[in-house]
């Protein structure tokens, strides 16, 4: 959609996020947060091997299984995931981060393993149950609810509504005040988003990130504990990548677990507190975010192991010493011939 | 040609029993197809259970005409949690396939020899409205209503009852549907993994509207067996499920009068056309080689099928649809 992020109402949005200078919320402030610093702090003395135990862990996942077919998409070990910091999931493509997240919040089944969100078993607990205890997704493609306004996306986020059980949906008496109160938040979190311009559009009208900004803040209406994000800065404009940033970091200013897969490594070195780097299913590196990215395990990974490894210069003068040989050799057969 | 003859009936198609039942039967899939995006092209199949509910309790069980209705209402349930349970944890097609199959079992059962004795066979049954219009306040023999719409005492009650009906179901629609219930609903038909991720039980609330959708058609059901006093299996085939999208399209999905409008349009052209074709081909102005009078019948589909072409050409949302949604779903 690159002609709607040409729109001249996405100016607004932008404006003052950027740069840190603009509002007066903790997430557009300058330099990491008094959780964020904490959230290092706590994580500083912990191993850099897959699987390392964490301190406070709120998501445990051990020996987590999925085939498909003859195929192992995931086969994770152990790993946890330390309460009140931001974990970046990152990995090369088709490594299993997307199906570990379908796995984790219930969207898919695993044919082996176990996990545990705040001490208690996920295991075979149904998507809607796994959002209810306070553990919400966001998806790698965005999915507003295109033909609810935006506002009645917001509402549709808020959990245990008495106006949502069939016998009660046709009193408004009984749901009008839960109705109220919700549309607060709602306006509340709109507002922060800097989508209240948009309230009664449709959310088929939203540009890509402006998307982005709607399905996270619909997922906050939730009121989560731990937040799972997919891919958040895939197809969002540049110009709304910092805004989206500072939203991430703001949810663990207020105390909230983050979670996310990213292949923008400019981000996840920006607002990861730990990286967990996996590749073809498994779990292969864990750590801050700059010692993960020097970790030779992650770089092989990531540009396939030994296959296509950059040649030395011995190795490139031995290839070509063998392949002229090779030639010579073809050439003095010709002519013995 | 006899303008005031032809009016006429096209006035009194506008509220007759083809616009009711087809009403009912729209307003239920307007639940299911509309509001929730499920592809029920069984709605056939809830009117024949409707109708035959209380065919068979009356005149083969010998019970009260009430008792049927309560079998119908209970069938058209126990029929929606059948086709629901293993068909909605699916992807929407599967529900697709599903209902339009179980329509023509429940059509091909009440029709079978074996079943003669139970459901009458392919004849059907009859003589089971009795119970219901001893219970009409018109006098028999008796006209009732005003200016061309005036119908006798039996049109008149099942006609009354069959509006009231509908103005009823209209009524818990709208109020569904203004309700956050009704907004999990419409968040289903956008994209239930989205409702599913905030903590909805999306197979539950499927399964609502399935039975919320079925039990409407078996109202409609209602209305189709009493209004004709008789039922025959091969009126619940499969073109009666596409008349019925094609009232609701044509009135506009997700709309809550939609329905109604869509129905009263549908019968208004298909009698108009068909009354001006009978009288011209009648009075000359056609002549034979093009068309008798015995291919008016089918003729009037066809040009009833041209009106619905433009109409979505020109107005694709339907008449009471909104061209900014559409445009959304394009994308």
């Amino acid at each position: 959609m690159p002609a709607d992020e040409n729109r001249p109402d996405l100016t607004d949005l932008d404006e003052g996020t950027p740069h840190g200078g603009g509002g007066s919320h903790p997430a557009i402030a300058p330099g990491p947060g008094p959780r964020a610093l904490a959230a290092r702090e706590v994580l500083r003395d912990v191993p850099r091997v897959p699987g390392a135990p964490k301190p406070d862990p709120v998501l445990v996942a051990d020996g987590v299984v999925r085939r498909f077919g003859g195929l192992t998409a995931v086969d994770v070990q152990h790993v946890e995931f330390q309460r009140g910091a931001i974990t970046a999931l990152i990995g090369p493509n088709g490594a299993g981060k997307t199906t570990f997240f379908n796995l984790l919040t219930g969207f898919d089944r695993p044919d082996e393993g176990s996990w545990t969100f705040e001490g208690r078993s996920l295991a075979r607990v149904p998507a809607h149950r796994v959002a209810r205890r306070g553990m919400v997704r966001t998806f790698q493609l965005t999915k507003a609810l295109s033909r609810l306004t935006v506002i009645e996306n917001m509402r549709l986020g808020a959990t245990g509504q008495v106006g949502e059980r069939l016998l009660s949906a046709m009193f408004r008496r009984v749901w009008r005040g839960q109705e109220d109160s919700n549309t607060r938040r709602a306006d509340e979190l709109l507002r922060r988003f800097k989508l209240d311009a948009k309230r009664e559009d449709f959310a088929g009208s939203l540009s890509g990130g402006q998307r982005k900004l709607l399905e996270m803040a619909r997922a906050l209406m939730t009121e989560p504990r731990l937040v799972m994000l997919d891919e958040p800065m895939a197809g969002v404009n540049p110009a709304l990548t910092q805004s989206l940033l500072g939203h991430v970091k703001d949810l663990r200013e207020q105390g909230m677990t983050v979670v996310f897969v990213e292949h923008d490594m400019d981000m996840v070195r920006d607002i990861s507190d730990w990286v967990v780097v996996m590749a073809q299913g498994t779990v292969v590196a864990e750590g801050p975010p700059d010692a993960v990215m020097a970790d030779p395990a992650v770089i092989d990974a990531y540009l396939g192991g030994h296959h296509d490894a950059p040649l030395t210069e011995e190795d490139e003068a031995e290839q070509i010493a063998a392949a002229e040989a090779e030639l010579e050799r073809e050439h003095d057969q010709e002519v013995g011939r | 040609m006899d303008w005031s003859s032809i009016l006429g009936n096209t006035a009194r198609a506008a509220i007759g029993l083809e616009t009711v039942i087809y009403a009912l039967a729209a307003i239920g899939l307007n639940v299911q197809f509309g509001y929730a995006g499920l592809l029920n092209f069984g709605q056939a199949a809830f009117v024949a259970v409707g109708a035959y509910g209380i065919a068979v309790t009356v005149t083969v069980l010998g019970l009260p005409f009430w008792l049927g209705v309560v079998v119908g209402l209970v069938a058209a349930v126990l029929l929606a949690v059948l086709l629901g349970i293993p068909t909605l944890r699916l992807r929407a097609d599967y529900l697709a396939i599903a209902t339009i199959a179980a329509a023509e079992i429940v059509r091909l059962t009440v029709r079978s020899a074996t079943l003669r004795d139970q459901t009458g066979g392919s004849s059907g049954l009859s003589g089971f409205a009795e119970g219901f219009y001893d219970l009409s306040p018109f006098t028999p023999g008796q006209s009732y209503g005003f200016g061309p719409w005036v119908f006798g005492a039996r049109l008149a009650w099942i006609l009354l009852v069959g509006w009231v009906l509908v103005a009823v179901c209209c009524l818990v629609v709208f109020l569904l549907m203004r309700s956050p219930w009704g907004r999990v609903l419409k968040g289903i038909r956008e994209d239930e993994d989205a409702v599913r991720s905030l903590g909805k039980n999306v197979y539950a609330y499927k399964m609502q509207a399935l039975v919320i959708g079925g039990v409407i058609g078996a109202l409609a059901g209602f209305v189709f067996g009493v209004g004709r006093a008789s039922v025959q299996p091969d009126l619940y085939g499969t073109e009666l499920t596409f008349f019925v999208y094609t009232v609701l399209l044509l009135g506009g999905a997700a709309r809550v009068l939609g329905p109604v409008v869509g129905a009263a349009i549908f019968w208004v052209a298909l009698v108009l056309i068909e009354n001006v074709l009978v009288q011209a081909v009648g009075a000359g102005y056609v002549p034979d080689w093009l068309m008798s009078s015995t291919q008016v019948g089918q003729v009037r589909f066809m040009l009833v099928g041209l009106a619905l072409m433009l109409l979505m050409i020109f107005r694709p949302q339907g008449i009471f649809g909104d061209r900014r949604e559409l445009a959304i779903d394009a994308r």
